[in-house]
């Protein structure tokens, strides 16, 4: 086989690891706006709030150490024990939990009945809130995940790629455990969704709010479990983007490389997110690859918004998206 | 008025939306098993008396009994939980779900609510969903839809779309049963069918349904007793001959000068 070829589909696989990141983040927008038709602008600063979470926890941060030190002028910042992985990945979830059921108390349970543009304002500001609020709770310190996530290269893929075709693919190990983990991620929510009460409530919900409540669902509990849910995702796609560039501020801005995702893939449609994420991985990766050199490189910044804007014209529901046909 | 055997007693009720009076001291009740209507022209406040017993609108004035107690102020919901199932004049289906599923959803209430068990245990979260598949094939087959069943009924015609809104407030097996403009915007043909639908729902079922109509005419086909209502308050009450024969009820359809 050619190197040229070689160095392809090396560069695909690549962009296929880097997709399933970007399908993560999407899965936690399509998750709300399915239940609710709301676009949760708060989602990417979510992921970051989960990741701070789970790293101040695992250290033993005193929460607000700053704000503590700095109105009763003490010198505290640590509680001095280092917790398991497990276990803070347990109490990061339970925090997120916490998080839905305030922001359905203080935010929701008042908008209801309210056009969706109120709704997504309102999640604008719950962004800001949340993003000044894990600084003030954990600090803006850069800081490293450590739950036991394999880094570096993958020996056996490079040897066995190797062996095949005399050159060794370098594939992050990183980057294949992300892709199990959204595999399973995206079984478990089809499986919730598709055949479980709470799931079909929660349809019922994202369709009618009014039919919804007359057979006796509660909009609050489900609006709860959906933003729980949404929470749970923002854990996961913030360890892993954790993982791979380090927990701070930046990590919000991945919401913005979710949209076009979005886009492509549909807003309602959870194999959406996956296949619009692995697309504009694998496209952005080779089209950098392919074409990068003749535009003078750079091309990941921008490529997926184009690919989106393309979308918008010609297929503006997406691949997987619902058709809006308005009946006169 | 027989308190003892009301299934519902609605006393004194008095609704209003700011300055505007919807609905003024109204009292009847609702006995166990039968069919009964409340009528009356436009703006009566018949959509404003069914909302204030399924709960989405709250009285200023008055009570309800239901079932001989008085039921406290609760959202929606749990009014749904009690038993009281209802049909929106608009037509509020799951469109982009099927027939099949917008029925299955009426049945949510009576489904144990275990997320727990649906993940751990799937063997009997998949008898119980066998179960309620089957109550619902029962309802589908009542209501003759069984060629829709796997339709998202989005796209439906609007006759075949009440049908199924029925079909789901019957998933619910309630005690009650609220039709909100059952026939309104169908044609004669499809009424017919409605009427024959509603008094199959009493006699199979035995479910007490109460209903509004403005066509006076398919009402006293189908009720046991009839409500008659205008500018918010009741001008009639009583058999669907009784209430004909009011001369207050035959001044609001004609219109006299008020």
């Amino acid at each position: 086989m050619s190197q040229q070829l070689l160095y392809a589909i090396e560069v695909s696989l690549n962009g296929l690891m880097a997709g399933v990141l970007y399908a993560l983040v999407a899965l936690g927008f399509v998750l709300i706006y399915k239940a609710s038709g709301v676009f949760n602008y708060a989602q990417g600063v979510m992921a970051l709030f989960a990741a701070l979470t789970l790293v101040g926890f695992q250290n033993g941060q005193i929460p607000f150490a700053h704000l503590i030190n700095e109105i009763f002028g003490t010198q505290v910042h640590h509680f001095g024990w280092h917790l398991p992985a497990f276990l803070s990945v347990l109490l990061a979830l339970a925090m997120m939990v916490l998080l839905a059921v305030i922001v359905e108390k203080l935010v929701l349970k008042h908008l209801i009945n309210q056009e969706p543009v109120i709704l997504f304002m309102a999640t604008i500001g719950l962004a800001y809130f949340l993003e000044g609020f894990g600084d003030l709770m954990w600090g803006s310190a850069i800081k490293k995940i450590e739950i036991g996530l394999p880094y570096g290269p993958s020996d056996s893929i490079d040897q066995f790629t190797y062996d095949l075709f005399g050159y060794g693919f370098f594939i992050d190990r990183l980057d294949i455990v992300a892709a199990l983990v959204a595999a399973l991620l995206v079984c478990f929510l089809t499986v919730f969704s598709q055949y479980s009460k709470i799931g079909r409530a929660l349809r019922a919900v994202a369709d009618d709010h009014q039919a919804a409540l007359s057979v006796g669902i509660s909009l609050r509990f489900i609006w709860v479990v959906v933003w729980s849910v949404a929470g749970f995702v923002a854990l996961v796609a913030g360890v892993m983007w954790g993982a791979k560039s380090g927990v701070q501020f930046s990590l919000s801005l991945i919401a913005l490389k979710a949209l076009p995702v979005l886009m492509l893939g549909g807003f309602t449609s959870i194999p959406g997110a996956i296949v619009g994420g692995l697309i504009i991985g694998v496209g952005e990766k080779l089209f950098d690859f392919l074409l990068g050199p003749l535009v003078g490189g750079a091309t990941e910044n921008w490529f997926a918004y184009v690919l989106a804007l393309v979308f918008l014209v010609f297929r503006p529901q997406g691949l997987f998206g619902e058709r809006i046909i308005e009946r006169v | 008025m027989n308190d003892s055997a009301a299934l519902m007693d609605i006393r004194n009720i008095t609704l209003k939306f700011g300055g505007v009076t919807a609905l003024e001291d109204v009292s009847f009740d609702i006995q166990e098993g039968e069919v009964r209507a409340i009528i009356g022209p436009n703006g009566a406040g018949k959509s404003s008396m069914l909302n204030v017993i399924s709960g989405f609108y709250h009285p200023q004035e008055g009570g309800i009994w239901f079932r001989g107690e008085r039921r406290p102020a609760m959202p929606s919901h749990r009014i749904a939980r009690q038993g009281v199932a209802r049909t929106f004049q608009n037509i509020a289906l799951f469109s982009r779900m099927t027939t099949l599923d917008n029925i299955m959803t009426g049945r949510v209430t009576l489904m144990r609510p275990n997320l727990l068990t649906h993940m751990l245990w799937w063997g009997r979260a998949e008898r119980e969903e066998s179960e309620h598949r089957e109550k619902v094939e029962r309802i589908i087959d009542f209501l003759e839809i069984q060629t829709i069943r796997k339709t998202p009924v989005g796209r439906l015609p609007y006759g075949l779309q009440k049908r199924v809104e029925l079909g789901r407030a019957l998933a619910a097996e309630p005690a009650l049963l609220l039709l909100d403009e059952p026939m309104a915007g169908m044609n004669v043909e499809e009424k017919e069918d409605m009427c024959r639908f509603i008094l199959d729902v009493k006699e199979e079922f035995g479910t007490t349904i109460a209903l509004i109509e403005h066509d006076m005419g398919v009402v006293m086909d189908v009720s046991d007793r009839v409500v008659v209502m205008d500018y918010g308050r009741k001008i009639g009450d009583g058999t669907p001959d009784e209430v004909r024969n009011n001369q207050d009820v035959i001044d609001a359809y004609l219109g006299v000068q008020h």
